[in-house]
């Protein structure tokens, strides 16, 4: 069983998948043979996670094939996918946490005797059957809460096995995991393999492609770029094929001469999300921390601004310390944070305009303890205006705004309290082209003023057009630190997926 | 099996924090059982009478109706939603009973109980069917039905009142009968306590509640069909609710447009002193039913050592309060250990 079959056990064929105006996956190509360990790379929003959720079930596919054994499949549901025998383990996995892990495992599909009733003792006698054929150790009886993402996804795959699934699907899982778990699970990839299954094997890590892989596909902006055997590939022809594409945007980067230092971090560690992040940010300077998704960029961001506790190392805005876990103390000492998510963390979008931009700085509007709706007003307008805001009436809720123009309120707001550091998260996503360009007009701006700027964005023409300097996290580290001279989309590429000794 | 067994304690070392707080979750049941020792003994050393027999016999048949509920209600809050129209339900149950042996006297007793469970029944469809195909939060959708069904009670009661002397002898004495020193009530409860902890540990249906209320999401991509699933939940605890209508007329014996008035809560309270999670996923019938006689037993201490019953309702409120915040505590000292990476054990 370990040669590969003439016949693919799956092949998508020219899928797409649009979300609104953005198209997720515009063709996506994917071919998966029975005892093949197939690799996916590409970039942030290459459309892999959607490709991924289109074999789950999740999303079903505007346009484009699903060919499983030689015939036609669509699924309009994950139930649909299990029953094809695809199963899909995500980087964090979802289980129950109130249930067992034998439970966890069977969950709707628990064996019966008599009665309809759980044969619980063969349940867990075939759990830990599993478990041994994975050569791990795991007690079926205990709760999963708490349990480690890698024993998690040990779960999701004992699962896999108990369904006699042949399509197994990893999106980035090993994200999460130590070296010791990483090994563990190729030796049990490689079984899998041995065996007869197809799996799809979605990483940043090209090493690990590399390690692990049969053939590689590359994606890039939703479209299938290449796919190759192993052989016929390098970590560098992957990396042209991942980036390659047109620098398209001209940023209107203003150049600026570097103040005091503003924020200084200093060995910043959350248990298990990041580790010993370092960095400054000077006045008038832009600093992009960049990075893949789940390097831990937002998570920073998060405890510079006190929204999560810190457990060691320190955050000093212009020489003075900041408590960990305060955004009021954050804010008192100046942080301004324009989150990735406006909806949910940055407007209230019930609220009308005008109470959305003077909502943080009410206490400079305040009348003995009132708001002067004049007041509130007048100071509403002035900040819209110089934000140049499209909007109806200042009293329409911010929800009427476009996306573009609701970036720009939200960015009023904190611009509002004069901030000495400005922490954007993800500045420009879901923007229209035009609406974009005014957003990097105004950053580049307000570092002219002095402002410090530290910006998270996934996009690399963004944080090569903007910033002065580019931190590059890898799995919650300070990979490496560029100047703007020295970066290009290559060797930030190269840092954002873990390879050190590829010095520019 | 021993491989299992071995491996077991292989684990623990590594974890023993984190057992230790699965072993809170999972044996609540036995602190509760402590906590009543305790309350028992130390009332009983100030006032023997309070373990006469008909002192038992009165909190144990009082708590016995809070426990049926309670079966209900655990059902209902572990798939993550809640039922506040279970005392409106039971009133309305119970002055149904009543007014049908005002008009036919020697109607016989199992259709009595049918209409007592078909009335529940009907309640609980209205509260299932808004949650679930309106997809309103059952906390609102309840909380109207509690004031809808006991607007209808009293529209329908008005002043009347049912009294014992209305009903048969044989309806009576399921109030007040014994058997060896135990009422039927206790009994009833036990037995009903006893099929739900088994059902709830034995069949798919039960083990979906649990996991739709540890995480609806991944509920629905494990295919789990959460809808019907928690229509269930709530027609369940409007059928116990309905036939406890019944029961609690046998043993009051007199029904007016009150009856069962907040017992919602104190039904709610005697869940979550029981250990159940008030956001669902996990806890347990039995600890529900626990919790139930812990709460009856200390109304009852407190009466017996001549403490006034305003203070009765503050400790259950305290107790509530206090469970809670034990439940929180565990959940934020198992988290740092879920943060981390544990690479010890491959």
């Amino acid at each position: 069983m370990t040669t590969t079959h003439p016949e693919p056990l799956l092949s998508l064929e020219h899928a797409q998948k649009s979300f609104g105006a953005v198209h997720a996956l515009e063709d996506g190509d994917i071919e998966l043979f029975g005892g093949e360990v197939h690799g996916l790379v590409g970039e942030n929003g290459a459309g892999k996670s959607t490709l991924v959720k289109i074999l789950a079930g999740v999303h079903r596919p505007d346009g484009g094939r699903l060919v499983l054994d030689g015939e036609d499949a669509i699924f309009d549901n994950a139930k649909q996918s299990q029953a094809a025998g695809i199963a899909i383990i995500f980087q964090e996995p979802t289980l129950f946490p109130d249930l067992s892990v034998a439970e966890n495992i069977f969950v709707g599909l628990q064996p019966l005797k008599r009665l309809r009733r759980i044969d619980g003792r063969r349940m867990r006698r075939e759990a830990a059957a599993v478990f041994e054929q994975l050569g791990v150790r795991l007690d079926p009886d205990r709760l999963a809460r708490g349990l480690s993402i890698a024993d998690q996804q040990l779960v999701e795959i004992a699962k896999a096995l108990t369904t006699n699934a042949r399509v197994i699907v990893m999106d980035e899982p090993t994200a999460a995991l130590a070296g010791t778990e990483v090994d563990r699970l190729f030796g049990i990839v490689e079984s899998l393999r041995a065996r007869g299954n197809g799996v799809l094997f979605v990483s940043h890590r090209l090493e690990e492609i590399f390690e692990i892989s049969q053939r590689v596909t590359v994606m890039r902006d939703g479209r299938h770029v290449l796919t190759k055997p192993i052989e016929e590939l390098t970590i560098e022809s992957v990396i042209r094929a991942m980036v390659g594409r047109d620098m398209d945007a001209l940023f209107p980067k203003v150049p600026t001469e570097p103040g005091p230092v503003v924020l200084e971090v200093d060995r910043l560690t959350r248990e298990g999300v990041f580790t010993d992040v370092s960095f400054k940010v000077r006045s008038g300077e832009i600093v992009a921390l960049a990075g893949l998704v789940g390097a831990g960029r937002t998570e920073v961001a998060r405890a510079i601004f006190g929204i999560d506790r810190w457990d060691a190392g320190a955050v000093e805005i212009s020489g003075r310390r900041l408590p960990p876990g305060s955004p009021t103390a954050a804010m008192r000492a100046g942080i301004g944070l324009v989150p990735e998510d406006r909806r949910q963390q940055g407007l209230v979008m019930d609220f009308s305009i005008e109470r959305n931009i003077a909502l943080a700085s009410l206490d400079n509007i305040q009348r003995a303890g009132l708001i002067p709706r004049g007041a509130e007003r007048s100071f509403a307008k002035d900040w819209a205006l110089r934000l140049q805001l499209k909007y109806g009436k200042l009293t329409n809720p911010v929800w009427t705004l476009s996306g573009g123009n609701q970036q720009k309120a939200v960015l009023a707001k904190w611009l509002a309290r004069k901030p000495t550091l400005l922490i954007v998260d993800e500045p420009t996503r879901g923007i229209d082209v035009g609406t974009k360009a005014e957003v990097h007009r105004l950053l580049s701006e307000l570092a002219t003023q002095g402002v410090a700027v530290l910006m998270i964005s996934s996009e690399l023409p963004e944080v090569l057009g903007m910033a002065d300097r580019i931190v590059v996290l890898f799995e919650g580290r300070v990979m490496r630190e560029f100047p703007r001279a020295e970066a290009t989309e290559d060797v930030l590429m190269h840092a954002a997926t873990g390879m050190v000794e590829e010095a520019a | 099996m021993t491989a299992v067994a071995e491996e077991r304690k292989g684990v623990q070392p590594h974890v023993s924090s984190r057992a230790l707080a699965e072993m809170m979750f999972r044996f609540r049941e036995l602190g509760i059982v402590l906590a009543l020792v305790l309350v028992v003994g130390a009332t009983t050393i100030d006032n023997h009478l309070f373990l006469s027999a008909t002192n038992v016999q009165q909190v144990l048949s009082a708590a016995s109706i809070i426990a049926l509920l309670a079966i209900g209600e655990t059902i209902v809050i572990i798939t993550r939603n809640v039922d506040l129209s279970i005392g409106s339900v039971l009133g309305i149950s119970a002055y149904a009973t009543g007014a049908l042996y005002v008009h036919h006297p020697h109607v016989p007793l199992a259709l009595v109980f049918l209409l007592a469970l078909g009335i529940g029944v009907g309640c609980g469809i209205v509260n299932g069917l808004i949650v679930t195909v309106a997809r309103v939060p059952s906390l609102v959708v309840t909380l109207g039905t509690l004031y809808i069904i006991r607007g209808i009670d009293g529209a329908w009661a008005g002043g009347n009142q049912v009294n014992a002397s209305m009903l048969p002898d044989s309806f009576n004495k399921i109030g007040y009968g014994t058997i060896a020193g135990v009422p039927y009530l206790g009994i009833i409860a036990i037995v009903a306590v006893a099929i739900a902890t088994y059902a709830m540990r034995t069949f798919r249906t039960a083990r979906d509640f649990y996991a739709i209320g540890s995480d609806p999401d991944a509920a629905r991509v494990a295919g789990i069909p959460v809808g019907w699933r928690v229509f269930l939940a709530f027609v369940l605890s409007g059928a116990i609710a309905g036939v406890a209508g019944a029961v609690w007329l046998s043993y009051y014996g007199s029904v007016d447009a009150i009856a069962g008035d907040g017992y919602e809560f104190q039904v709610i309270a005697a869940v979550v002193v029981g250990g159940v999670a008030i956001f669902g996923g996990s806890g347990s019938v039995l600890g529900a039913a626990l919790g139930a006689l812990l709460l009856n037993t200390i109304n009852s201490a407190l009466v017996v050592v001549n403490v006034s019953s305003f203070w009765s309702q503050a400790l259950a409120g305290g107790l509530l309060v206090g469970a809670i915040a034990f439940d929180r505590l565990i959940a934020v000292r198992v988290a740092p250990a879920l943060r981390t990476r544990r690479r010890v054990r491959v």
